[in-house]
Protein backbone atom coordinates (compact mmCIF):
# COMPACT_ATOMS: atom_id res chain seq x y z
CA UNK A 1 0.00 0.00 0.00
CA UNK A 2 1.39 3.38 -0.98
CA UNK A 3 1.61 6.20 1.50
CA UNK A 4 -1.01 8.79 0.51
CA UNK A 5 0.29 12.09 -0.86
CA UNK A 6 -2.64 14.12 0.38
CA UNK A 7 -4.89 14.12 3.41
CA UNK A 8 -8.22 12.31 3.20
CA UNK A 9 -10.76 14.65 1.49
CA UNK A 10 -12.90 14.70 4.62
CA UNK A 11 -9.85 15.54 6.71
CA UNK A 12 -9.11 18.49 4.42
CA UNK A 13 -12.70 19.68 4.65
CA UNK A 14 -12.63 19.41 8.44
CA UNK A 15 -9.24 21.12 8.62
CA UNK A 16 -10.35 24.24 6.76
CA UNK A 17 -13.80 24.44 8.32
CA UNK A 18 -12.35 24.08 11.81
CA UNK A 19 -9.49 26.47 11.04
CA UNK A 20 -12.05 29.19 10.44
CA UNK A 21 -14.10 28.24 13.47
CA UNK A 22 -11.14 27.99 15.86
CA UNK A 23 -9.53 31.25 14.75
CA UNK A 24 -12.91 32.99 15.04
CA UNK A 25 -13.37 31.39 18.46
CA UNK A 26 -9.99 32.66 19.70
CA UNK A 27 -10.80 36.21 18.64
CA UNK A 28 -14.35 36.02 19.99
CA UNK A 29 -13.08 34.76 23.35
CA UNK A 30 -10.37 37.40 23.65
CA UNK A 31 -12.76 40.13 22.57
CA UNK A 32 -15.74 39.26 24.75
CA UNK A 33 -13.78 39.42 28.01
CA UNK A 34 -12.15 42.70 27.00
CA UNK A 35 -15.20 44.90 26.55
CA UNK A 36 -18.12 46.13 28.65
CA UNK A 37 -20.09 47.02 25.52
CA UNK A 38 -23.07 45.07 24.12
CA UNK A 39 -20.53 43.07 22.14
CA UNK A 40 -19.78 41.21 25.38
CA UNK A 41 -23.23 39.61 25.42
CA UNK A 42 -23.42 39.02 21.67
CA UNK A 43 -20.00 37.36 21.49
CA UNK A 44 -20.70 35.25 24.57
CA UNK A 45 -23.87 33.95 22.92
CA UNK A 46 -21.79 32.80 19.90
CA UNK A 47 -18.86 31.51 21.95
CA UNK A 48 -20.73 28.74 23.75
CA UNK A 49 -22.49 26.95 20.86
CA UNK A 50 -19.44 27.44 18.63
CA UNK A 51 -17.27 25.81 21.30
CA UNK A 52 -19.54 22.78 21.49
CA UNK A 53 -19.55 22.54 17.69
CA UNK A 54 -15.73 22.57 17.69
CA UNK A 55 -15.68 19.86 20.37
CA UNK A 56 -17.92 17.57 18.32
CA UNK A 57 -15.98 18.19 15.10
CA UNK A 58 -12.68 17.66 16.92
CA UNK A 59 -13.84 14.24 18.12
CA UNK A 60 -14.87 13.31 14.56
CA UNK A 61 -11.58 14.61 13.22
CA UNK A 62 -9.50 12.71 15.75
CA UNK A 63 -11.33 9.48 14.84
CA UNK A 64 -10.64 10.16 11.16
CA UNK A 65 -6.99 10.91 11.86
CA UNK A 66 -6.54 7.65 13.76
CA UNK A 67 -8.21 5.67 10.95
CA UNK A 68 -6.50 7.29 7.94
CA UNK A 69 -2.75 7.72 7.78
CA UNK A 70 -1.70 11.24 6.88
CA UNK A 71 0.88 11.75 4.09
CA UNK A 72 4.41 11.44 5.39
CA UNK A 73 6.67 14.46 5.68
CA UNK A 74 9.44 14.98 3.08
CA UNK A 75 12.43 12.72 3.73
CA UNK A 76 14.86 15.65 3.70
CA UNK A 77 13.04 17.58 6.43
CA UNK A 78 15.40 18.25 9.37
CA UNK A 79 14.70 16.14 12.44
CA UNK A 80 13.82 19.12 14.65
CA UNK A 81 11.22 20.29 12.18
CA UNK A 82 9.83 16.79 11.93
CA UNK A 83 9.53 16.60 15.73
CA UNK A 84 8.06 20.10 15.94
CA UNK A 85 5.45 19.21 13.33
CA UNK A 86 4.41 16.02 15.11
CA UNK A 87 4.33 17.63 18.56
CA UNK A 88 2.41 20.71 17.42
CA UNK A 89 -0.17 18.62 15.55
CA UNK A 90 -0.94 16.55 18.63
CA UNK A 91 -0.92 19.70 20.76
CA UNK A 92 -3.52 21.21 18.43
CA UNK A 93 -5.70 18.11 18.75
CA UNK A 94 -5.34 18.17 22.55
CA UNK A 95 -6.23 21.86 22.80
CA UNK A 96 -9.20 21.75 20.44
CA UNK A 97 -10.64 19.02 22.66
CA UNK A 98 -9.55 20.49 26.01
CA UNK A 99 -10.67 24.10 25.59
CA UNK A 100 -14.38 23.43 24.99
CA UNK A 101 -14.37 20.91 27.85
CA UNK A 102 -12.67 23.45 30.13
CA UNK A 103 -15.22 26.09 29.17
CA UNK A 104 -18.12 23.71 29.78
CA UNK A 105 -16.53 22.52 33.03
CA UNK A 106 -15.81 26.00 34.34
CA UNK A 107 -19.39 27.14 33.74
CA UNK A 108 -20.60 24.01 35.54
CA UNK A 109 -18.26 24.64 38.49
CA UNK A 110 -19.31 28.31 38.60
CA UNK A 111 -22.95 27.25 38.94
CA UNK A 112 -23.97 28.84 35.65
CA UNK A 113 -26.55 27.24 33.40
CA UNK A 114 -24.84 26.23 30.13
CA UNK A 115 -27.20 27.60 27.52
CA UNK A 116 -26.75 27.23 23.76
CA UNK A 117 -28.82 29.52 21.61
CA UNK A 118 -32.11 30.54 23.18
CA UNK A 119 -33.31 27.45 24.92
CA UNK A 120 -30.96 24.46 24.68
CA UNK A 121 -29.40 23.76 28.04
CA UNK A 122 -26.53 21.32 28.55
CA UNK A 123 -26.11 19.38 31.80
CA UNK A 124 -23.40 20.33 34.28
CA UNK A 125 -20.31 18.14 33.88
CA UNK A 126 -18.80 19.14 37.24
CA UNK A 127 -20.21 19.92 40.69
CA UNK A 128 -20.68 23.55 41.74
CA UNK A 129 -17.40 24.63 43.32
CA UNK A 130 -16.05 28.19 43.13
CA UNK A 131 -12.44 27.18 43.79
CA UNK A 132 -12.55 24.68 40.95
CA UNK A 133 -14.14 27.40 38.81
CA UNK A 134 -11.18 29.71 39.40
CA UNK A 135 -8.63 27.04 38.40
CA UNK A 136 -10.58 26.04 35.29
CA UNK A 137 -11.23 29.64 34.25
CA UNK A 138 -7.53 30.48 34.37
CA UNK A 139 -6.61 27.22 32.62
CA UNK A 140 -9.12 28.18 29.90
CA UNK A 141 -7.38 31.54 29.50
CA UNK A 142 -3.78 30.33 29.40
CA UNK A 143 -4.45 27.30 27.23
CA UNK A 144 -6.35 29.57 24.81
CA UNK A 145 -3.22 31.72 24.56
CA UNK A 146 -1.19 28.56 23.96
CA UNK A 147 -3.65 27.52 21.22
CA UNK A 148 -3.36 30.95 19.62
CA UNK A 149 0.45 30.80 19.60
CA UNK A 150 0.38 27.22 18.29
CA UNK A 151 -1.99 28.34 15.55
CA UNK A 152 0.36 31.18 14.53
CA UNK A 153 3.29 28.75 14.45
CA UNK A 154 1.22 26.20 12.47
CA UNK A 155 0.13 28.84 9.94
CA UNK A 156 3.68 30.10 9.55
CA UNK A 157 5.05 26.57 9.15
CA UNK A 158 2.41 25.79 6.53
CA UNK A 159 3.39 28.87 4.56
CA UNK A 160 7.08 28.00 4.97
CA UNK A 161 6.39 24.63 3.37
CA UNK A 162 4.28 26.17 0.64
CA UNK A 163 6.32 29.26 -0.20
CA UNK A 164 9.90 28.57 0.84
CA UNK A 165 10.44 24.82 0.72
CA UNK A 166 7.71 24.15 -1.86
CA UNK A 167 7.81 20.50 -0.82
CA UNK A 168 4.15 19.54 -1.26
CA UNK A 169 3.32 19.60 2.44
CA UNK A 170 0.96 22.58 2.13
CA UNK A 171 -0.48 21.16 -1.10
CA UNK A 172 -1.35 17.93 0.73
CA UNK A 173 -3.92 19.90 2.75
CA UNK A 174 -5.22 21.97 -0.18
CA UNK A 175 -8.15 21.03 -2.46
CA UNK A 176 -7.27 18.10 -4.80
CA UNK A 177 -6.88 19.95 -8.08
CA UNK A 178 -3.76 21.65 -6.71
CA UNK A 179 -2.09 18.27 -6.25
CA UNK A 180 1.27 18.12 -7.96
CA UNK A 181 1.57 14.37 -8.45
CA UNK A 182 0.18 12.96 -11.68
CA UNK A 183 -2.92 10.89 -11.14
CA UNK A 184 -2.26 7.23 -11.81
CA UNK A 185 -5.17 5.65 -13.57
CA UNK A 186 -5.92 1.98 -13.60
CA UNK A 187 -5.80 -0.18 -16.73
CA UNK B 1 19.52 37.86 -7.52
CA UNK B 2 15.84 37.74 -8.33
CA UNK B 3 15.62 34.34 -6.69
CA UNK B 4 17.21 35.69 -3.49
CA UNK B 5 14.85 38.64 -3.48
CA UNK B 6 11.93 36.31 -4.00
CA UNK B 7 13.09 34.25 -1.08
CA UNK B 8 13.30 37.30 1.18
CA UNK B 9 9.87 38.47 0.09
CA UNK B 10 8.37 35.10 0.92
CA UNK B 11 9.97 35.10 4.36
CA UNK B 12 8.70 38.66 4.88
CA UNK B 13 5.22 37.57 3.86
CA UNK B 14 5.24 34.73 6.40
CA UNK B 15 6.66 36.89 9.19
CA UNK B 16 4.38 39.79 8.34
CA UNK B 17 1.29 37.61 8.39
CA UNK B 18 2.27 36.19 11.79
CA UNK B 19 2.88 39.71 13.16
CA UNK B 20 -0.43 41.03 11.83
CA UNK B 21 -2.26 38.07 13.36
CA UNK B 22 -0.64 38.60 16.77
CA UNK B 23 -1.29 42.36 16.62
CA UNK B 24 -4.95 41.83 15.70
CA UNK B 25 -5.32 39.44 18.63
CA UNK B 26 -3.67 41.98 20.90
CA UNK B 27 -6.05 44.67 19.75
CA UNK B 28 -9.17 42.53 20.11
CA UNK B 29 -7.99 41.34 23.53
CA UNK B 30 -7.58 44.93 24.72
CA UNK B 31 -3.81 44.84 25.37
CA UNK B 32 -3.17 47.09 22.35
CA UNK B 33 -6.33 49.17 22.91
CA UNK B 34 -5.49 51.23 26.00
CA UNK B 35 -8.51 53.51 25.65
CA UNK B 36 -11.17 50.82 25.49
CA UNK B 37 -13.25 50.44 28.63
CA UNK B 38 -12.58 46.83 29.61
CA UNK B 39 -14.14 44.97 32.55
CA UNK B 40 -10.68 44.90 34.10
CA UNK B 41 -10.32 48.69 34.00
CA UNK B 42 -13.79 49.16 35.47
CA UNK B 43 -13.12 46.74 38.32
CA UNK B 44 -9.65 48.22 38.87
CA UNK B 45 -11.36 51.56 39.50
CA UNK B 46 -13.38 50.02 42.32
CA UNK B 47 -10.18 48.57 43.79
CA UNK B 48 -8.50 51.96 43.50
CA UNK B 49 -11.38 53.64 45.32
CA UNK B 50 -11.95 51.15 48.12
CA UNK B 51 -8.58 49.43 48.40
CA UNK B 52 -7.90 45.74 47.71
CA UNK B 53 -9.99 43.41 49.88
CA UNK B 54 -9.09 39.88 48.73
CA UNK B 55 -11.95 37.40 48.61
CA UNK B 56 -14.63 40.08 48.59
CA UNK B 57 -16.82 41.32 45.76
CA UNK B 58 -15.30 44.41 44.17
CA UNK B 59 -18.62 46.25 44.47
CA UNK B 60 -21.38 45.72 47.02
CA UNK B 61 -18.63 44.20 49.15
CA UNK B 62 -20.39 44.38 52.52
CA UNK B 63 -23.41 42.13 52.88
CA UNK B 64 -25.07 39.00 54.22
CA UNK B 65 -26.38 35.80 52.67
CA UNK B 66 -30.07 35.01 52.93
CA UNK B 67 -32.29 32.19 51.72
CA UNK B 68 -35.94 31.33 51.35
CA UNK B 69 -38.35 30.87 48.50
CA UNK B 70 -40.58 32.63 46.03
CA UNK B 71 -44.27 31.80 46.14
CA UNK B 72 -45.61 32.42 42.63
CA UNK B 73 -49.31 33.29 42.38
CA UNK B 74 -49.65 32.64 38.64
CA UNK B 75 -50.63 36.23 37.80
CA UNK B 76 -47.58 36.83 35.56
CA UNK B 77 -47.91 33.45 33.84
CA UNK B 78 -49.90 35.02 31.00
CA UNK B 79 -46.95 37.28 30.13
CA UNK B 80 -44.00 34.94 30.59
CA UNK B 81 -43.35 31.24 30.14
CA UNK B 82 -40.80 31.30 33.00
CA UNK B 83 -41.67 28.52 35.47
CA UNK B 84 -41.02 30.91 38.36
CA UNK B 85 -44.24 32.76 37.53
CA UNK B 86 -46.45 29.67 37.73
CA UNK B 87 -48.32 29.01 40.95
CA UNK B 88 -45.91 27.36 43.43
CA UNK B 89 -42.59 27.61 45.22
CA UNK B 90 -39.17 28.34 43.76
CA UNK B 91 -36.13 28.13 46.10
CA UNK B 92 -34.07 31.32 46.37
CA UNK B 93 -30.50 32.07 47.51
CA UNK B 94 -29.99 35.78 48.01
CA UNK B 95 -27.83 38.50 49.39
CA UNK B 96 -28.37 41.93 50.96
CA UNK B 97 -25.52 44.41 50.59
CA UNK B 98 -24.28 47.98 50.58
CA UNK B 99 -22.99 49.54 47.37
CA UNK B 100 -19.26 50.27 47.25
CA UNK B 101 -16.10 48.21 47.38
CA UNK B 102 -15.37 48.50 51.11
CA UNK B 103 -16.48 45.41 53.09
CA UNK B 104 -16.11 47.40 56.34
CA UNK B 105 -18.17 50.44 55.30
CA UNK B 106 -20.53 51.86 57.92
CA UNK B 107 -24.15 50.93 57.26
CA UNK B 108 -25.13 54.60 57.56
CA UNK B 109 -22.51 55.80 55.08
CA UNK B 110 -24.73 55.33 52.03
CA UNK B 111 -28.52 55.64 51.60
CA UNK B 112 -28.74 52.67 49.21
CA UNK B 113 -29.07 48.94 49.95
CA UNK B 114 -29.18 46.11 47.43
CA UNK B 115 -30.90 42.75 47.12
CA UNK B 116 -29.53 40.02 44.86
CA UNK B 117 -31.43 36.81 44.20
CA UNK B 118 -30.88 33.53 42.42
CA UNK B 119 -34.06 31.59 41.71
CA UNK B 120 -33.47 27.90 40.98
CA UNK B 121 -36.33 26.95 38.69
CA UNK B 122 -37.75 23.43 38.77
CA UNK B 123 -36.86 22.89 35.09
CA UNK B 124 -33.16 23.54 35.80
CA UNK B 125 -33.23 27.13 34.57
CA UNK B 126 -32.00 30.04 36.67
CA UNK B 127 -33.06 33.62 37.20
CA UNK B 128 -30.43 35.90 38.71
CA UNK B 129 -31.23 39.49 39.54
CA UNK B 130 -29.38 42.26 41.34
CA UNK B 131 -31.68 45.04 42.53
CA UNK B 132 -31.08 48.31 44.32
CA UNK B 133 -33.15 50.30 46.78
CA UNK B 134 -33.36 53.29 44.48
CA UNK B 135 -35.84 54.05 41.72
CA UNK B 136 -33.40 55.09 39.01
CA UNK B 137 -29.73 54.71 38.06
CA UNK B 138 -27.50 57.83 37.94
CA UNK B 139 -26.18 57.20 34.42
CA UNK B 140 -27.16 55.52 31.16
CA UNK B 141 -23.90 54.09 29.87
CA UNK B 142 -20.93 52.05 31.14
CA UNK B 143 -18.57 54.86 30.13
CA UNK B 144 -20.45 57.40 32.29
CA UNK B 145 -20.55 54.89 35.16
CA UNK B 146 -16.76 54.54 34.86
CA UNK B 147 -16.33 58.31 34.88
CA UNK B 148 -18.58 58.58 37.92
CA UNK B 149 -16.50 55.97 39.77
CA UNK B 150 -13.33 57.85 38.82
CA UNK B 151 -14.81 61.13 40.05
CA UNK B 152 -15.73 59.48 43.36
CA UNK B 153 -12.16 58.36 44.12
CA UNK B 154 -11.36 59.35 47.71
CA UNK B 155 -8.94 62.22 48.14
CA UNK B 156 -5.90 60.78 49.96
CA UNK B 157 -5.85 63.85 52.25
CA UNK B 158 -9.43 63.60 53.49
CA UNK B 159 -10.38 59.99 52.72
CA UNK B 160 -13.53 61.32 51.08
CA UNK B 161 -14.39 62.06 47.44
CA UNK B 162 -13.45 65.52 46.25
CA UNK B 163 -16.77 67.46 46.12
CA UNK B 164 -15.50 69.62 43.27
CA UNK B 165 -14.71 66.58 41.11
CA UNK B 166 -18.11 65.05 41.81
CA UNK B 167 -19.84 68.35 41.07
CA UNK B 168 -17.94 68.59 37.78
CA UNK B 169 -19.01 65.05 36.88
CA UNK B 170 -22.69 65.75 37.59
CA UNK B 171 -22.55 69.05 35.72
CA UNK B 172 -21.19 67.21 32.69
CA UNK B 173 -23.89 64.52 32.96
CA UNK B 174 -27.40 65.98 32.90
CA UNK B 175 -28.86 62.44 32.66
CA UNK B 176 -28.11 62.15 36.41
CA UNK B 177 -30.88 64.68 37.27
CA UNK B 178 -33.53 62.13 38.29
CA UNK B 179 -31.06 60.27 40.51
CA UNK B 180 -29.79 63.49 42.12
CA UNK B 181 -33.33 64.62 42.90
CA UNK B 182 -34.01 61.24 44.57
CA UNK B 183 -30.73 60.92 46.48
CA UNK B 184 -31.08 64.41 47.96
CA UNK B 185 -33.98 63.22 50.13
CA UNK B 186 -32.82 59.60 50.61
CA UNK B 187 -31.76 58.50 54.12
CA UNK B 188 -29.92 55.32 55.15
CA UNK B 189 -32.62 52.93 56.36
CA UNK B 190 -32.46 51.04 59.66
CA UNK B 191 -33.33 47.74 57.99
CA UNK B 192 -32.86 45.71 54.86
CA UNK B 193 -36.38 44.37 55.37
CA UNK B 194 -38.24 47.66 54.92
CA UNK B 195 -36.65 48.59 51.58
CA UNK B 196 -38.11 48.39 48.11
CA UNK B 197 -35.58 46.94 45.66
CA UNK B 198 -35.84 47.90 41.97
CA UNK B 199 -34.45 46.09 38.94
CA UNK B 200 -33.81 49.55 37.45
CA UNK B 201 -32.72 48.02 34.12
CA UNK B 202 -35.61 46.89 31.92
CA UNK B 203 -36.12 43.36 30.61
CA UNK B 204 -38.64 41.61 28.38
CA UNK B 205 -41.17 39.06 29.50
CA UNK B 206 -41.80 36.57 26.70
CA UNK B 207 -45.16 34.78 26.59
CA UNK B 208 -46.07 31.42 25.08
CA UNK B 209 -46.80 33.08 21.71
CA UNK B 210 -43.36 34.67 21.71
CA UNK B 211 -44.70 38.16 22.32
CA UNK B 212 -42.28 40.39 24.25
CA UNK B 213 -43.34 43.03 26.76
CA UNK B 214 -40.85 45.47 28.31
CA UNK B 215 -40.92 45.44 32.11
CA UNK B 216 -39.09 46.56 35.20
CA UNK B 217 -39.62 44.71 38.45
CA UNK B 218 -39.33 45.50 42.12
CA UNK B 219 -39.46 43.68 45.44
CA UNK B 220 -41.93 45.71 47.54
CA UNK B 221 -41.60 45.12 51.30
CA UNK B 222 -44.51 43.95 53.42
CA UNK B 223 -42.76 45.29 56.53
CA UNK B 224 -44.06 48.83 57.09
CA UNK B 225 -41.92 50.06 59.98
CA UNK B 226 -39.26 51.84 57.91
CA UNK B 227 -37.08 54.34 59.73
CA UNK B 228 -33.67 55.95 59.70
CA UNK B 229 -30.68 53.96 60.94
CA UNK B 230 -29.18 54.58 64.40
CA UNK B 231 -26.30 57.04 64.51
CA UNK B 232 -22.87 55.91 65.69
CA UNK B 233 -23.34 52.19 64.93
CA UNK B 234 -21.57 50.95 61.79
CA UNK B 235 -23.10 47.46 61.72
CA UNK B 236 -26.79 47.63 62.51
CA UNK B 237 -28.24 46.14 59.33
CA UNK B 238 -27.16 42.52 59.84
CA UNK B 239 -28.26 42.61 63.49
CA UNK B 240 -31.64 44.09 62.58
CA UNK B 241 -32.22 41.35 60.02
CA UNK B 242 -31.22 38.67 62.51
CA UNK B 243 -33.70 40.04 65.07
CA UNK B 244 -36.50 40.19 62.51
CA UNK B 245 -35.84 36.66 61.25
CA UNK B 246 -35.85 35.37 64.84
CA UNK B 247 -39.46 36.57 65.02
CA UNK B 248 -40.50 35.33 61.58
CA UNK B 249 -39.84 35.29 57.82
CA UNK B 250 -39.63 38.60 55.97
CA UNK B 251 -41.73 39.12 52.84
CA UNK B 252 -41.74 41.18 49.68
CA UNK B 253 -44.22 41.30 46.80
CA UNK B 254 -42.70 40.93 43.35
CA UNK B 255 -44.25 43.81 41.43
CA UNK B 256 -43.83 43.83 37.66
CA UNK B 257 -44.32 47.18 35.91
CA UNK B 258 -45.16 47.16 32.20
CA UNK B 259 -43.79 49.87 29.90
CA UNK B 260 -46.22 51.93 27.85
CA UNK B 261 -45.36 52.60 24.21
CA UNK B 262 -42.62 55.23 24.08
CA UNK B 263 -41.24 54.57 27.58
CA UNK B 264 -37.42 54.38 27.63
CA UNK B 265 -36.58 50.67 27.72
CA UNK B 266 -32.83 50.96 27.25
CA UNK B 267 -32.05 53.80 29.64
CA UNK B 268 -31.80 53.05 33.38
CA UNK B 269 -31.37 56.75 34.20
CA UNK B 270 -34.93 57.57 33.14
CA UNK B 271 -37.79 56.41 35.38
CA UNK B 272 -41.17 55.45 33.95
CA UNK B 273 -44.28 57.42 34.97
CA UNK B 274 -45.79 56.07 38.18
CA UNK B 275 -49.17 55.28 36.60
CA UNK B 276 -47.90 52.34 34.54
CA UNK B 277 -49.79 49.06 34.79
CA UNK B 278 -48.37 46.64 37.37
CA UNK B 279 -48.90 42.97 38.19
CA UNK B 280 -47.97 41.36 41.50
CA UNK B 281 -46.43 38.02 40.54
CA UNK B 282 -46.03 36.50 43.98
CA UNK B 283 -44.29 36.74 47.33
CA UNK B 284 -40.60 36.48 48.19
CA UNK B 285 -40.17 34.86 51.60
CA UNK B 286 -36.78 35.16 53.31
CA UNK B 287 -36.56 32.95 56.39
CA UNK B 288 -32.85 32.56 57.16
CA UNK B 289 -29.51 34.34 56.92
CA UNK B 290 -25.82 33.42 57.09
CA UNK B 291 -22.55 35.36 57.11
CA UNK B 292 -21.34 36.05 53.59
CA UNK B 293 -17.92 34.45 54.09
CA UNK B 294 -19.49 31.02 54.69
CA UNK B 295 -23.03 31.30 53.32
CA UNK B 296 -24.22 29.92 49.99
CA UNK B 297 -24.38 33.37 48.35
CA UNK B 298 -20.60 33.72 48.58
CA UNK B 299 -19.91 31.70 45.46
CA UNK B 300 -22.72 33.12 43.35
CA UNK B 301 -22.15 35.78 40.71
CA UNK B 302 -25.46 37.66 40.58
CA UNK B 303 -25.09 38.39 36.86
CA UNK B 304 -28.42 39.96 35.82
CA UNK B 305 -28.16 38.49 32.32
CA UNK B 306 -28.52 34.92 33.63
CA UNK B 307 -32.21 34.54 32.80
CA UNK B 308 -34.61 31.66 32.37
CA UNK B 309 -36.65 30.97 29.26
CA UNK B 310 -39.48 33.52 29.33
CA UNK B 311 -37.35 36.48 30.45
CA UNK B 312 -34.95 38.25 28.05
CA UNK B 313 -32.54 41.15 28.50
CA UNK B 314 -33.32 44.57 27.03
CA UNK B 315 -30.72 46.45 24.99
CA UNK B 316 -29.86 48.61 28.03
CA UNK B 317 -26.06 48.92 27.64
CA UNK B 318 -25.58 48.68 31.41
CA UNK B 319 -26.72 45.03 31.39
CA UNK B 320 -23.84 43.80 29.24
CA UNK B 321 -21.43 45.93 31.29
CA UNK B 322 -22.73 44.48 34.55
CA UNK B 323 -22.36 40.96 33.16
CA UNK B 324 -18.79 41.61 31.99
CA UNK B 325 -17.66 43.42 35.15
CA UNK B 326 -19.30 40.96 37.55
CA UNK B 327 -17.55 38.09 35.75
CA UNK B 328 -14.19 39.80 36.27
CA UNK B 329 -14.93 40.50 39.94
CA UNK B 330 -16.08 36.90 40.38
CA UNK B 331 -12.87 35.55 38.86
CA UNK B 332 -10.71 37.80 41.05
CA UNK B 333 -12.36 36.80 44.30
CA UNK B 334 -12.67 33.08 43.51
CA UNK B 335 -9.00 33.04 42.40
CA UNK B 336 -8.14 34.57 45.77
CA UNK B 337 -10.24 31.99 47.62
CA UNK B 338 -8.60 29.21 45.58
CA UNK B 339 -5.08 30.58 46.33
CA UNK B 340 -4.23 30.68 42.63
CA UNK B 341 -0.62 31.69 41.88
CA UNK B 342 -0.39 35.48 41.80
CA UNK B 343 -3.74 36.07 43.54
CA UNK B 344 -3.83 37.99 46.81
CA UNK B 345 -4.66 35.93 49.92
CA UNK B 346 -7.96 36.60 51.69
CA UNK B 347 -7.64 37.76 55.30
CA UNK B 348 -10.09 36.19 57.78
CA UNK B 349 -12.32 38.90 59.24
CA UNK B 350 -11.46 38.01 62.84
CA UNK B 351 -7.71 38.56 62.38
CA UNK B 352 -8.05 41.89 60.69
Amino acid sequence: MNTPTTFHPLARLLHWAMAGMIVAMLFIGAGMVATVSERHSGLLAIHKPLGIAILLLAIARLALRLRHRPPSLPADLPLWQRLAATASHWLLYALMLALPLLGWGMLSAGGYPVILGDTMRLPAILPENALLFAWLREAHRYLAWLLFLTFVAHMSAGLYHGLVRRDGVLASMLPSRRRREPVVTDG
Amino acid sequence: MTIRFGHAARWALIGGLACVTVAAFGYVGGWLAPHRLTPQRLVDTFEDNAGLHPGYRRNHAKGVCVAGWFEGNGAAGAYSTAAVFARGRTPVVGRFALPGGNPYAADGSVPIRSMALRFNLPDGGQWRTGMNAMPVFPVSTPQAFYEQARAARPDPATGKPDPARLAAFFAAHPETAAFRAWVKQARPSASYATERYDSINAFYLVDAQGQQRAVRWAMVPQAADAGPGPAGDPDYLARDLQQRLAVGPQRWNLRITFAAPGDPVDDAARPWPSDRRTVDAGTLVIDRMQPQDSGPCRDINYDPTVLPEGIAPSADPLLAARSAAYADSYLRRTAEEAHLPGAARPVPEATR
